[in-house]
């Protein structure tokens, strides 16, 4: 298997996707000439020229809405935001269009669109470029919401989701997209939406991680294998539609669990993981649900406060503690 | 109209029961002067009976937990009314103790309590319902009814008020006894399977909160106490459990096989029934705080000292004494009266599975006992060896301590200082204590004629809130029997 960057398997899987199939096309702003913010879309002007990736003006709610209007004449757009904080902008279409469109229209016309980009905190980009949204989307019916941790969810996730008929949005991290991992090299590698993945499994405490926070439990797992305590770590990868049989199998083992996340915790989806778990595992915990969330204050600018503001592997080791009892 | 179901008074002593069966449940219709529990006191089980009619609404307090006079113990309403207010009034101490207050005034001017209560509420505009003192439906504390009958979930406890009661009643009752249990689920569904009494653990949690490994505890130290039994079952043959002792707890479980020779007895503790817990109070009040009363009997000693005489001539290297008899005869028949091989712990009856005699030897300024341990398995060769060489080191104060602690029952014989009979205290928490008067030959009639034999008298000193005056007299028969025919340590 190669090794390659996330950012690496970003584009494979858009450049694949584009050869596949002739209805697919990039368009965001500076894809095409610049070849994307964070190069995840390097060379593909190049490769397939200018109808099939488009540079557009700095107009999110515009081009979202041109998305979603060749989406229902039967393209297959992927709509790149610089960030997810510009996608607030576009949010009338995403929501309102992109969502809704097939149930209003009943049934009659698909949107096969993906909105894709960096989410959650980045470096130093203060406190309205530094959001996490994903519970913003995934909150509606209609929309499908991935977040992937690794090189290799990244390109089978993002291939499957240019293939949905649905809307999905595919949330990155800028943190992420020079980390490496394997990738298969399958041909045709994808991976279903809403099949959450065990990244280490264990025994005795669940921790439900995504995106970024993957990374950081896993280490948060290792330093508590020192302590005796032996974690499993579940990375739902799709939020909606979320794999909570997996999550709740993981707890009827473990009896207790972790979220951890980057968002603010009021409203999140740990919240809303939490509170599922509650719902169908009750009899099985053995500790209250506790999350590991971003600090509830915008971002701060300033680089120590950054640091404080995201959970770190210390936070989590600690709320794992608590609810196994050792403290 | 809902109307709350409280403890009623039984008995004249009663201060709480122990629910020992819900003859009806949750949903069930009943009318008025229908049995709908059985409620274990400190006299005897006695049925309770509804006094309103309608929809056993709510069960408050599960099968083997106790609750005070006046606490509210269910609800009867209609099947579709909101009791959430006397649901959440249920936790509060004060509504229990201002209900207690009036059941005790009305008895003591001669009213049935059950009826008083009941205008006394009215009165006050809310009506709770007493309920009539039923027949007693056995003499004993109802342990039939409560093994077997596990309550299927324990979650939430004697008062699940908390979510619809008034805040501060319930935070102050976060735990501790008769409050409220914090469990945690899988705690609590664990619990339940393995039929386990919440309420006999405490909880390593925070606040007390009891959680998964305090299960997993106490599991693994009933399967050890299990697989004792099943090892061991001619112990248990001498007197059947009881059945309760499944839910009981703490033990001071072994592994496997015969108990160990090693460190203290094992032991198995059998939560006190609400009766053993007046028995104790009571007593306690009169002479305390251990309450003893005596026993005395006359023993033949002829066979005993023959069969002494016969195993020193054999082999003069054994110097087998009639007090080392008396320990192994005292040891053999502890085995088969556990009653009184046990020890008074509040909550608990201890009962030790081995007997350790404590054998009082006087030493220049007092008395020690050294402890001769397991002695119902020890040959009166080594009982003998034993205790001389404990005696020893006792006169030199050599002993460890663990050598003079944690006797199971202990013997105190003055016979060689010419005493013929007299008393001795109790080693608490030991439960009894055997005084050895003098062996002397005395004319006694046997078929008629004056013959001489040789007489020794015994005193037992019981502990009364462990042994009863017939618990005592037959261990005291056993001992006699088996003393007096010695050949029967074979049989």
């Amino acid at each position: 298997m190669a090794v390659i960057t996330m950012r690496e398997a970003l584009n494979q899987a858009l450049r694949e996707e584009l050869t596949r199939d002739e209805n697919v096309f990039l368009m965001g702003e500076e894809v095409a000439a610049y070849q994307g913010a964070y190069k995840v879309t390097k060379g593909l002007l190049e490769e397939f020229g200018d109808k099939r990736v488009i540079d557009t003006p700095i107009t999110e709610l515009g081009f979202a809405g041109l998305g979603v209007g060749a989406a229902m004449v039967g393209l297959r757009p992927v709509i790149e935001f610089m960030t997810f904080n510009f996608s607030i902008l576009a949010t009338d279409q995403i929501i309102n269009s992109a969502a809704k469109m097939r149930y209003m229209s009943g049934g009659q016309f698909k949107i096969p669109i993906v909105f894709r980009g960096p989410g959650g905190s980045a470096y130093q980009v203060s406190s309205q470029h530094s959001q996490a949204l994903e519970s913003w989307y995934a909150y509606f019916p209609g929309v499908k919401v991935v977040m992937p941790s690794t090189p290799a969810d990244a390109k089978g996730l993002l291939k499957t989701a240019i293939r949905d008929d649905n809307p999905v949005v595919f949330i990155e991290q800028e943190r992420m997209y020079g980390n490496k991992g394997e990738v298969p090299d399958t041909e045709d590698f994808t991976i279903p939406l809403g099949v959450a993945d065990i990244k280490r499994e264990g025994s005795d405490v669940t921790i439900v991680a995504r995106s970024l926070m993957v990374p950081v439990a896993l280490k948060a797992a290792e330093e508590m294998e020192k302590q005796g305590v032996s974690c499993e770590v579940i990375d739902p990868r799709t939020i909606r539609p979320l794999d909570i049989e997996t999550i709740i199998k993981s707890v009827q083992k473990t009896n207790r669990v972790v979220v951890a996340e980057e968002s603010h915790p009021f409203c999140g989806v740990g919240a809303e993981i939490s509170a599922e778990i509650t719902e169908r595992a009750f009899d099985y915990l053995d500790a209250p649900v506790r999350r590991v969330s971003g600090a509830d204050v915008p971002m701060p600018y300033a680089k120590n406060l950054e640091k404080l503001a995201i959970p770190d592997v210390q936070q989590i080791v600690a709320a794992v503690r608590e609810v196994a009892y050792l403290d | 109209m809902a109307t709350q179901v409280v403890m009623p008074k039984l008995s004249p002593t009663m201060e709480e029961g122990q629910l020992s069966r819900w003859l009806k449940k949750e949903g069930d219709q009943v009318s008025v002067g229908e049995p709908i529990a059985e409620v274990d006191t400190d006299k005897a089980t006695m049925e309770m009976q509804a006094l309103s009619s309608g929809v056993l609404r709510k069960i408050l307090i599960q099968e083997g937990e106790s609750a005070p006079l006046g606490q509210i113990i269910a609800i009867i309403g209609d099947a579709e009314e909101d009791i959430s207010a006397l649901v959440g009034k249920a936790g509060s101490p004060q509504e229990a103790a201002k209900t207690k207050e009036r059941i005790e005034s009305s008895v003591e001017a001669g009213q049935d309590g059950a009826q008083a209560e009941m205008a006394g509420v009215v009165a006050e505009g809310a009506r709770t319902q007493a309920t009539i003192q039923g027949e007693p439906i056995k003499g004993d504390t109802g342990a039939q009814a409560s093994q077997g009958q596990q309550q299927p979930t324990a979650q939430g406890g004697p008062t699940t008020a908390s979510a619809g009661g008034n805040g501060s009643g319930t935070a102050e009752s976060a735990q501790g006894d008769g409050g409220r249990l914090i469990v945690s689920p899988i705690a609590a569904r664990m619990a339940a399977e393995a039929g386990i009494n919440l309420r006999s653990l405490s909880g390593s949690g925070p606040g007390g909160r009891i959680i998964k490994r305090d299960i997993e505890a106490a599991i693994n130290s009933g399967k050890q106490a299990a697989a004792e039994q099943e090892a061991a079952p001619a112990a248990a043959a001498a007197t059947a459990p009881p059945q309760r002792h499944l839910r009981a707890v703490e033990t001071g479980a072994q592994p496997a096989g015969l108990p160990s020779m090693e460190g203290p007895a094992p032991y198995r503790d059998e939560p006190t029934s609400v009766m053993r817990q007046t028995i104790a109070r009571r007593l306690v009040t009169s002479i305390g705080p251990v309450p003893h009363f005596f026993l005395t009997t006359e023993i033949e000693m002829d066979k005993a000292a023959e069969i002494r005489r016969s195993i020193n001539e054999i082999d003069p290297e054994l110097k087998v004494s009639i007090n080392d008899l008396i320990i192994k005869v005292a040891a053999v028949s502890l085995i088969q009266h556990p009653q009184v091989n046990a020890s008074f712990q509040d909550k608990a009856v201890r009962y030790y599975e081995r007997a350790d005699i404590g054998v009082a030897v006087a030493i220049e300024d007092g008395l020690i006992t050294p402890v001769i341990r397991g002695a119902e398995r020890k040959s009166l060769g080594e009982i003998a060896a034993e205790v001389r060489e404990l005696a020893e080191r006792a006169r030199s104060r050599k002993l460890m301590p663990d050598e003079y602690t944690g006797a199971t029952f202990s013997i105190s014989n003055l016979g060689m200082m010419g005493i013929d009979e007299f008393t001795a205290v109790i080693n608490p928490p030991e439960a009894a204590i055997l005084a050895v008067g003098s062996m002397t030959p005395k004319a006694v009639v046997r078929n008629g004629e004056v013959v001489v034999r040789q007489i020794m008298r015994v005193t037992m000193s019981c502990d009364h809130r462990v042994i009863d005056g017939a618990t005592g007299a037959r261990f005291l028969q056993t001992f006699k029997k088996i003393l007096e025919n010695p050949l029967l340590l074979m049989a």
